[in-house]
């Protein structure tokens, strides 16, 4: 045979005594139970980029209030003498960067001495002598503004009715999708476009051509976790035990759509976000004084060549904010999807 | 009888974040010309990862041989290059996944999936490896093979795939076919054929076949010897005969005892309580023991050695130990042992 | 097959005589009247431009004339900015550097991002893999006329490798925009490849590859490669949409004589003509775009070909 047959060895006395463990001793659960919110929050901590997304979207959203208010100057405040000064910053000046100096000529001078300013613009101003550093905190505001709001109306809509239609199907499903397969044959930016050209410019209208077909993807998405969940046995137990609509929508279907609700969403709002800079940086966005991030970007551009900063800083703010949210949104859909788990 | 894959005090590992899983913890067997081994044993007992070890088959990255041995025609396959490795897969030693569903290519046709292994280790034309493609769906039962050969996988049904896989897995006369739980995904009456066809095939050409499974009613079925595996290490090992009629381990007693019989006239059926050892932290002892009515004072010190029982059949509890006190084992066990001549309860008759 | 096709083609026919609809009352209710410096001109000058037009007519009338004319591709005639121009001419005289841009972008972004994926899938969790999904991410998250603008003033003003702002130098003129465009299919295709190829590295039939003796490359192009890319079909469509979008504010930063570049400036002049031509002519580039894509999918993948459509 195969084995190795060791020499056994002397062993004490009392070895061989018969011991009792208790059974249920075996059973015994080791690992502490966790909710699913739980061990989702769990999993978002060790994703690494989605923590520090989080933190750094968190500083973003309160810079966008505090920044206004701890500039100087009014964001809409000219000061056609002050025009297109680089940024400066006390004491990071003598570092070589935001120090003042711009090109003028071909030259590099510091212009903040060339046109006898006494004081600094962090972010420097824009070509109507506007203090950059309030322009894009607020304007920030204004692109958050925008986008929550219209991720929450899609939301709204689209799980009331990708709800509506999963949960009763039939031919209230097959009209309701049929509405939704039109839709969304329809290009966003065509509709976008359209209705942004019929309405008056400004915050409002920007919201609404973005809700007008944006609704659809999250119907979609809550109508297929609907009709998942809704034949499956937890739901028909309900069911037989007498449970009414609303309490099995609330209850037991809610629960298990949620997730999908918040990834969703999560992906909404960047896009809302570009849809806004896209359109301000066409001409179709807010109008002056009032300023986006996508307007700012548009009047940037425009002196990209003698005055970069103004392009810079709301670009690169955009940037983060895109960033940031395109991150949570994955680290979200590792931690709220189950098939992930380990 | 000629040994043809000897695995020796084998030792792995996998490095996780959570730490070292010792996966396996010193698995030694021997594999005899033209028989078939079954190793038992419940989900995460090592019997999966002891095959593809030997295959070679578990992720470089975190699986790491810690010691031993796998010899296989005078070579260690532990220290083979992946290049070496390459030649020996498929040629010599083949394998059959668990589901015949998934095991395919599903955007290639199946007469390329069958050819493939023909032309890697062949010196043969793709005309003739087509032909011998076409024998061997042929060989497993397929009809008309011809047509079959351009048509993708999921114009197959369940048995029909695994019937290919194993085709595939016959096309260079595999020394060693590896079958991992070939049948568990499979409705009964299709087990039963596919059961059948390796058999067939077995007695055709002559291969040793390693038949991982957790049925014991496959294994009566197809095998010449069983090993039990518990805890990353086999805890009994001998024919057939020896572990269903003359078992000595308390886990393959509890093995024995869950399995539903027709005949037992107690209607309850038996669960082994508890949950299979964390690996991450093995017990020290006989890591059964917490799960164990027989526990001894030692199994939770010492780890048994193996404990020879006949020329054929051994096993590691400490029960064996001279020392130890006589244990009564599970009724069930006890109606078997009657009929099994050496065992203490033999009442005569035969198995 | 061609039964889905056909039920996909009503669709499409509907859902494009809805826009068309749809953009004509529009238009028409938009306030202004669609003949510019209307105010200028006595009543009787501008009964004359109406009627050239054909604005005098009933709305009705209207309507059909112009959905009888869409059926035969006539979009219109543009009124204000090309003085009677036929919108059709017009669109299909800046579909030359459109196409040309957009389909750079589309090809460069689609095979860096299925190589980078590739690379990223294979050598998963090391510094290659991490940069790859950096670029990805950055590449998904930064809107192309950011990224345009920045390459704009890096390679065109600062280091003057490429023409900034003009399309005289054939080639070399195409090579800033294209790119900007490329990032968006790039980066999607990195994300999407190295998704599915790790997924197929990880699945049953991979292993059987592998214990058929199949080497690492055989492994990963004969088995992995195929069954990773099939899938990436379906993200064509949202790829074309991207670069739709970006190349209106691309063919602007980089002033492309494109469809566009037009489409922005009809928007300023309120030229409704070239605006509605050009909405309907977007519209049907990307049902159609997204209706091949469905049916290439269906081409070939054998699951669905063969079955005759997954639905």
């Amino acid at each position: 045979m195969t084995q190795k047959f060791d020499e056994i060895p002397e062993l004490p006395k009392g070895s061989f005594e018969r011991i009792t463990l208790d059974a249920k001793q075996a059973e015994r659960i080791t690992k502490p139970s966790v909710s699913f919110w739980q061990d989702a929050w769990y999993r978002i901590r060790k994703n690494k980029g989605a923590l520090f997304s989080l933190i750094l979207f968190g500083l973003i959203v309160i810079m966008s209030f505090l920044g206004p208010v701890i500039s100087p100057y009014e964001p809409n405040a000219q000061t056609i003498t002050h025009a297109n000064l680089p940024p400066k910053v006390p004491g990071i000046e003598n570092l070589g960067i935001l120090n003042g100096v711009g090109t003028l000529g071909g030259e590099k001078v510091d212009l903040y001495e060339l046109k006898n300013v006494e004081v600094n613009y962090w972010f420097g101003t824009d070509g109507l002598g506007r203090d950059m550093f309030s322009r894009v905190w607020k304007g920030t505001q204004v692109s958050l503004f925008i986008a929550f709001v219209a991720a929450a109306i899609d939301m709204l809509i689209g799980v009331i009715y990708g709800g509506v239609s999963g949960y009763f199907g039939g031919r209230v499903d097959d009209f309701m999708q049929r509405i939704v397969e039109i839709l969304t044959g329809i290009p966003n930016l065509v509709v976008v476009i359209l209705f942004i050209l019929i309405m008056d410019p400004g915050i409002l209208a920007i919201i609404i051509a973005l809700t007008i077909t944006g609704w659809t993807g999250m119907s979609r998405v809550v109508r297929g976790q609907v009709l998942k969940y809704k034949s499956q046995e937890f739901v028909l137990a309900a069911r037989t035990l007498g449970a009414s609509d609303s309490r099995i929508i609330w209850k037991h279907l809610m629960p298990n759509v949620l997730g999908v609700i918040i990834i969703n969403t999560m992906f909404t709002i960047p896009s809302a976000i570009f849809f806004e800079a896209f359109l301000s940086f066409i001409g179709l966005g807010l109008q002056a004084p009032d300023a986006s991030l996508g307007t700012l970007i548009n009047d940037g551009y425009a002196l990209i060549q003698f005055a970069p900063h103004i392009l810079a800083f709301p670009a690169i703010l955009l940037s983060l904010i895109m960033i940031a949210f395109n991150l949570i949104g994955d680290g979200l859909r590792d931690a709220l999807d189950p098939k992930m788990k380990d | 009888m000629e040994k043809i894959l000897q695995v020796k005090n084998l030792e792995l590992s996998f490095n996780t974040q959570a730490g070292e899983v010792k996966a396996i913890r010193g698995v030694n067997f021997d594999l005899n010309k033209g028989e078939t081994l079954a190793i038992v044993g419940e989900s995460g007992s090592g019997k999966s990862v002891t095959t593809k070890s030997i295959m070679r088959l578990l992720p470089e990255q975190s699986a790491e041989f810690k010691n031993g041995e796998i010899l296989f025609g005078g070579r260690d396959l532990t220290k083979l290059s992946d290049k070496e490795m390459q030649k020996i897969r498929g040629k010599e030693i083949s394998m059959i996944f668990q589901d015949p569903m998934t095991s395919l290519n599903p955007t290639m046709p199946i007469g390329r999936q069958l050819t493939e292994p023909l032309l890697k280790h062949q010196k043969i034309s793709k005309t003739e490896a087509k032909k011998v493609a076409i024998d061997l769906l042929r060989l497993v039962g397929m009809p008309k093979p011809e047509l079959r050969m351009k048509q993708y996988p999921h114009q197959f049904s369940g048995g029909q795939r695994q019937r290919i896989v194993i085709a595939i897995s016959l096309a260079c006369n595999p020394k060693i076919l590896i079958a991992d739980e070939p049948t568990t995904a499979l409705d009964v009456t299709i087990q039963a054929q596919i059961l059948e066809l390796m058999k067939d095939l077995q007695k055709k050409i002559d291969t040793s076949i390693i038949f991982i499974t957790h049925d014991l009613g496959v294994v009566a079925n197809v095998a010449d010897r069983v090993a039990v595996m518990y805890g990353g290490k086999i805890v009994e090992i001998g024919t057939v005969d020896d572990v269903f009629y003359n078992p000595q381990h308390p886990y393959t007693w509890g093995l024995l005892s869950s399995m539903p019989s027709l005949d037992t006239e107690d209607a309850k059926l038996y669960a082994i309580p508890g949950t299979p050892p964390d690996l991450l932290d093995p017990p020290k002892g006989d890591a059964f023991a917490l799960r164990s009515e027989y526990a001894l004072k030692i199994d939770m010190e010492q780890n048994p050695p193996f404990f020879k029982v006949s020329e054929t059949h051994s096993a590691a509890t400490w029960l064996l130990h001279p020392d130890a006190p006589q244990v009564e084992p599970p009724l069930t066990v006890i109606e078997r042992m009657k009929k099994f001549p050496g065992s203490r309860y033999y009442e005569g008759g035969a198995v | 097959m061609a039964k889905y096709i056909g039920k996909r083609l009503i669709y499409m026919v509907i859902t494009l005589a809805l826009i068309a609809t749809f953009t004509f009352f529009l238009m028409k209710i938009l306030p202004g009247s669609p003949v510019a410096s209307a105010d200028k001109l006595s009543p009787e000058q501008r009964a004359v431009v109406e009627a050239r037009y054909g604005l005098d007519k009933p709305l009705p009338v209207q309507y059909f004339d112009y959905m009888f004319g869409l059926v035969q591709g006539d979009l219109g005639i543009s009124i204000n900015q090309f003085k009677g121009a036929d919108v059709t001419d017009v669109i299909l005289s800046r579909m030359g550097p459109s196409a040309q841009i957009g389909f750079q972008g589309m090809v460069l972004g689609t095979v860096l991002g299925i190589l980078l994926g590739m690379i990223a899938a294979l050598r998963q969790n090391t510094w290659v893999d991490y940069t790859s999904t950096f670029v990805a991410i950055v590449g998904i998250s930064i809107p192309s006329f950011v990224f345009a603008s920045l390459l704009q003033y890096w390679f065109g003003l600062k280091w003057d490798l490429f023409p900034v702002a003009l399309w005289n130098d054939g080639f070399m003129s195409s090579v800033l925009p294209s790119v900007a465009l490329a990032m968006f299919p790039l980066a999607t295709a990195a994300r999407f490849i190295r998704t599915e190829m790790i997924e197929v590295l990880g699945s049953d039939y991979i292993t059987l590859a592998k214990a058929k003796g199949a080497s690492g490359s055989e492994i990963a192009f004969k088995h992995a490669f195929r069954n990773a890319l099939i899938p990436l079909i379906t993200v064509l469509g949202p790829m074309a949409v991207a670069i739709l979008t970006g190349s209106l504010v691309v063919e602007q930063i980089f002033a492309i004589p494109g469809i566009g570049e037009q489409f922005v400036k009809s928007i300023m002049v309120n030229d409704f003509a070239i605006i509605m031509g050009t909405t309907i002519f977007f519209s049907v580039f990307l049902i159609v775009i997204i209706l091949l894509v469905d049916i290439l999918y269906g081409v070939i993948d054998p699951r669905i070909r063969l079955s005759g459509g997954k639905n």
